[in-house]
């Protein structure tokens, strides 16, 4: 079968489309809807807001999730704050200026229409969260309150104090436990996918597996929308949970559907630093910080040891500052990132390891008081204190970037289904709406518009289109579910029976293989390394296939998990290692050591790489194939990003 | 610098050990040489877990996700505290450097009727899901509302509405309780949503719903000890509880529910 990668964008003006769409869909008339069963897989922001609003319209829902709870979703994690074109503060914002603005710090890597319409449904999420009850921070006059982030120059984040994640997964968990209760979601919690059923290509199914007591089961579908996150733990140390992981998009992956621009990583410029091996994850500190904390490193070298309250102000280097004086501290992610590093590879990184920089609220505590800064950070602060023991209303505190969040993802159309049909992507999981760099609380409002305001109409046009063939039930006994059952046991199998032998376990294998991306993969990528680590990771792939012990139990088993989701994340290292090398330009997280200006900033080649790289899976030990999105500006100029 | 480097350490695990739901648990003992001060409660368990495989055994499951404090999937007894001696915070962010050096570390999972045991230190946990539902929520479904500034609601409320809905979910409360009484968590859903205006259409069958869900599931009363805001994560006030009991009067003497009008 041929793939044909059509972004199926309606017609007319950029701000006409979405209205557009949804005044030609198709309908489910009420007393159908009934009749149709959608699984939504995840319970993040996008899963659980989609999961939610189908019920609503009166679909039959299946809700699974790998947790005990639809509530523990990563995106729990999320901590400063969610972007939305209210322009309450009256500074100039618009719904343009947003979509203007996450195009520009995505480096013109997005689809335009995607992201416009992303900066129009931002305001609707705003509402919509209220009327759930979402306890955002509020002014004293009782409206909501707004801060900045970076890549922007107008304060349109909403925050939930360093809890804005959290308080909108409840919301989004509130309804869909409102809809388990009307007994239109049923709710599966403790499973995880294994594969997808696709039956006359159609997605119609999935295999999970329960993971309390290693069942494997088979559940059938008339759509099926995965929200399952994004592949930042492929790098072992990232800012993402333990239990995030790549399986269920993978594996959708190896069944057709394709995997777009997985180059596309973001690293965090303030995490807190590495310190040693024994770690499984890194911290993430608020990029709301750069709002009053000021990023800095010694001028002088042999100053990088020393206490860093007696360095004096001449002697200090507020790098971003002198960078970038219009947005200073506020530069987007990417540019943090690779500044930080820079510092770090000048010799001029602090803590004992040399590879981290200050972020320092000495000055916004002296203008405001400790008070007010505690107010807005404490629970930070907190954290930050109780992981490296030094107290940041002291000593500055060290941070260093991290992996946090992958732009890349499964390849959608404009209604957000692959290019399997039936099978949707909802949020982390898609590659749809930040291009190559996602600006700060901007993941919370694409989780949401996903899941609150696009996938329950265009859901709807898929089923409506297709009435015909769908109300033709497929069952569970269909040989297609039986083939797909038997896959997912045999590989059980496999690993536990080259687990009775094996000599290495599948922590260290996986931490090996984040080793290779962090290092050939990470923030600056050239040609050698990212050969090198192609080479290295097939080396894994040999210890992966042969040499992996694992413990003899098909219950709840966490080793087996993890050595199931390693196996998934080996296949997709080499496929993002081949997509930087083939994007010999850099933009956005993509840095190519080749292709950058005389200073040192990341060089675009719109001539040759404006467009989407969509990866058909062609087997194991086999050549992907690339198709290409061409990538077509009506609206935009496309300009070097400058934050000057 | 306030920064002491991390230093090595040894410790003993007394670990509670079960195969599955049905099976008869035990502890076992275990102990580990090279543990460092900075090194994460669960961290090193992680280095334990790596050592039982080689050796292997079969690791000890336990739950974690996010590993900073707010998912509220970790959950373990230390030493007889939920989520161990440090003070507002989660098993995963509780350092070695609390503990001393050779010091015997007993580690169970949450000890309730309504929370069994699946595997080691992992429990279900699915009757808060339950409680929920029978409840934790506005009602309002997903379209156009009103625009967000159009309920104005005081930055007091709203903070105490926030001060409430902290709750991260993780039951420390329900296992620190000696009645395994959920009010806590459930008083702090409600009293979320009786501070702001939103939650006041549902305000009535929210705290019925919630509160005999809470029975249902087997979880016991309170008696006010007051165990449960002290193993709190995120410090919730045991004053949700004192709303929660006066929501529940007030809704069931109303005349609605009086006259099973509700019902």
């Amino acid at each position: 079968m041929s793939i044909e990668l059509k972004s199926g964008v309606p017609e007319g003006a950029l701000n006409e489309k979405w209205d557009n769409y949804k005044a030609h869909m198709k309908l489910v008339n009420p007393a159908n809807k009934r009749k149709y069963t959608v699984i939504v897989v995840g319970t993040g922001l996008a899963g659980g807001s989609a999961a939610a609003s189908l019920a609503e319209l009166g679909y039959k829902v299946k809700s699974f999730c790998i947790h005990d709870s639809a509530r523990r979703a990563h995106s729990i994690a999320a901590q400063g704050g969610i972007n939305a074109a209210k322009s309450y503060p009256n500074d100039g914002d618009s719904v343009w200026r947003l979509f203007y603005d996450t195009i520009k710090g995505g480096d013109y890597r997005s689809r335009e229409a995607n992201t416009y319409r992303l900066a129009q449904n931002s305001t609707s999420i705003i509402d919509q969260c209220v009327a759930q009850g979402v306890p955002f921070a509020r002014e004293y006059s009782g409206e909501l309150a707004n801060r900045s982030f970076g890549g922007a120059q107008v304060s349109r984040t909403f925050y939930a104090r360093g809890q804005t994640g959290q308080q909108l997964l409840l919301g989004a968990y509130s309804a869909l436990m409102k809809e388990v209760n009307n007994k239109k979601v049923e709710l599966f919690p403790y499973h995880e996918l294994l594969d997808v059923v696709i039956v006359d290509g159609k997605a119609r199914g999935i295999i999970t597996r329960d993971i309390r007591t290693g069942e494997i089961e088979r559940h059938a579908a008339d759509a099926v929308v995965l929200a399952t996150g994004g592949y930042g733990r492929i790098y072992y140390l990232s800012t993402n949970a333990m239990n995030s992981n790549a399986t269920a998009i993978w594996r959708a992956h190896k069944r057709g559907a394709t995997f777009a621009n997985p180059c596309y990583v973001q690293i965090h410029p303030t995490c807190i630093p590495v310190s040693g091996t024994h770690q499984a994850k890194l911290t993430l500190m608020s990029e709301s910080l750069r709002n009053d904390g000021r990023v800095w490193v010694p001028k002088k070298k042999e100053d990088c040891k020393k206490d860093p309250n007696l360095i004096p102000e001449e002697d200090r280097d507020y790098f971003l500052e002198r960078k970038y004086p219009s947005f200073g501290n506020l530069v987007p992610r990417d540019v943090a990132s690779r500044n930080g590093k820079e510092m770090c590879d000048e010799g001029r990184g602090v803590g004992d390891t040399g590879r981290a920089v200050y972020l320092d609220f000495r000055d916004a505590i002296k203008r405001n008081g400790e008070d007010v800064i505690r107010e807005k950070y404490g629970n930070l602060f907190d954290m930050y204190h109780e992981i490296t023991n030094e107290d940041p209303y002291k000593v500055p505190m060290r941070i260093y970037p991290a992996v946090h969040y992958t732009m890349g993802g499964l390849w959608v159309d404009y209604s957000l289904m692959t290019n399997v049909q039936g099978l949707f992507a909802g949020g982390e999981a898609n590659f749809s709406d930040h291009g190559a760099n996602r600006l700060g609380a901007s993941a919370l409002m694409q989780g949401l518009s996903d899941g609150y305001f696009i996938l329950p109409y265009t859901v709807t046009n898929y089923l409506g289109m297709n009435s015909q063939e769908l109300l033709k039930k497929v069952d569970t006994k269909h040989p297609a579910f039986e083939e797909a059952e038997k896959s997912v046991r045999d590989e059980i199998k496999r690993l536990i029976s080259v687990g009775k032998t094996g000599k290495r376990t599948p922590n260290e294998i996986y931490r090996d293989l984040g080793n290779v991306m962090w290092e050939y993969v990470g923030m600056a990528r050239d040609e050698k390394g990212l050969k090198l680590a192609i080479e290295k990771i097939k080396e894994l792939q040999h210890d992966y296939d042969t040499n992996m012990m694992l413990n003899d139990d098909e219950a709840l088993n966490t080793n087996l998990q993890v050595a199931q989701r390693l196996g998934d994340f080996l296949e997709l290292g080499t496929l993002i290692a081949r997509d930087a090398l083939h994007r010999a330009e850099s933009c956005g997280g993509h840095f190519r050591v080749e292709s950058q200006t005389p200073e040192g900033e990341a060089k675009r080649d719109d001539a040759h790489f404006s467009y989407v790289a969509a990866w058909e899976y062609k087997g194991k030990n086999a050549e992907p194939a690339l198709h290409k999105e061409p990538l077509v500006f009506e609206n935009v100029k496309l300009t070097e990003r400058s934050y000057k | 610098m306030e920064h002491s480097a991390a230093k090595k350490m040894k410790v003993r695990l007394k670990i509670w050990r079960q195969e599955g739901p049905k099976a008869q648990g035990r502890f076992e003992e275990y102990s580990l040489d090279d543990v460092l001060t900075d090194m994460s409660f669960l961290e090193m368990l992680d280095v334990l877990n790596e050592k039982l495989l080689k050796e292997g055994k079969r690791p000890v499951e336990f739950e974690s996700d996010c590993r900073e404090g707010i998912c509220g999937t970790c959950s373990l007894m230390v030493s007889g505290q939920a989520h161990g001696p440090l003070r507002g915070a989660t098993t995963c962010q509780l350092y070695m450097r609390s503990f001393k050096d050779g010091e015997l570390i007993t580690i169970e999972p949450w000890r309730a009727k309504a929370f069994p045991i699946i595997r080691d230190l992992v429990t279900d946990r699915r009757a808060f899901d339950r409680i929920q539902m029978a409840g934790g929520y506005t009602g309002a479904k997903t379209g156009p509302h009103a625009d967000a500034n159009a309920i104005l609601i005081s930055k007091e409320l709203a903070d105490r509405a926030m001060d409430a809905a902290a709750c991260i979910g993780c039951g420390a409360c329900v296992a620190a309780c000696p009645n395994a009484s959920a009010s806590l968590f459930t008083s702090a859903k409600i009293s979320q949503l009786m501070l702001l205006p939103q939650g006041h259409p549902l305000r009535k069958d929210r705290v019925i719903g919630m509160v005999d869900q809470m029975d249902k599931e087997g979880f016991g009363n309170c008696s006010n000890l007051g165990e449960c805001e002290a193993a709190c994560p995120k410090k919730i006030s045991i004053q949700n509880i004192a709303i929660m009991k006066r929501e529940y009067l007030k809704a069931a003497l109303s005349a609605d529910f009086r006259e099973g009008l509700s019902e």
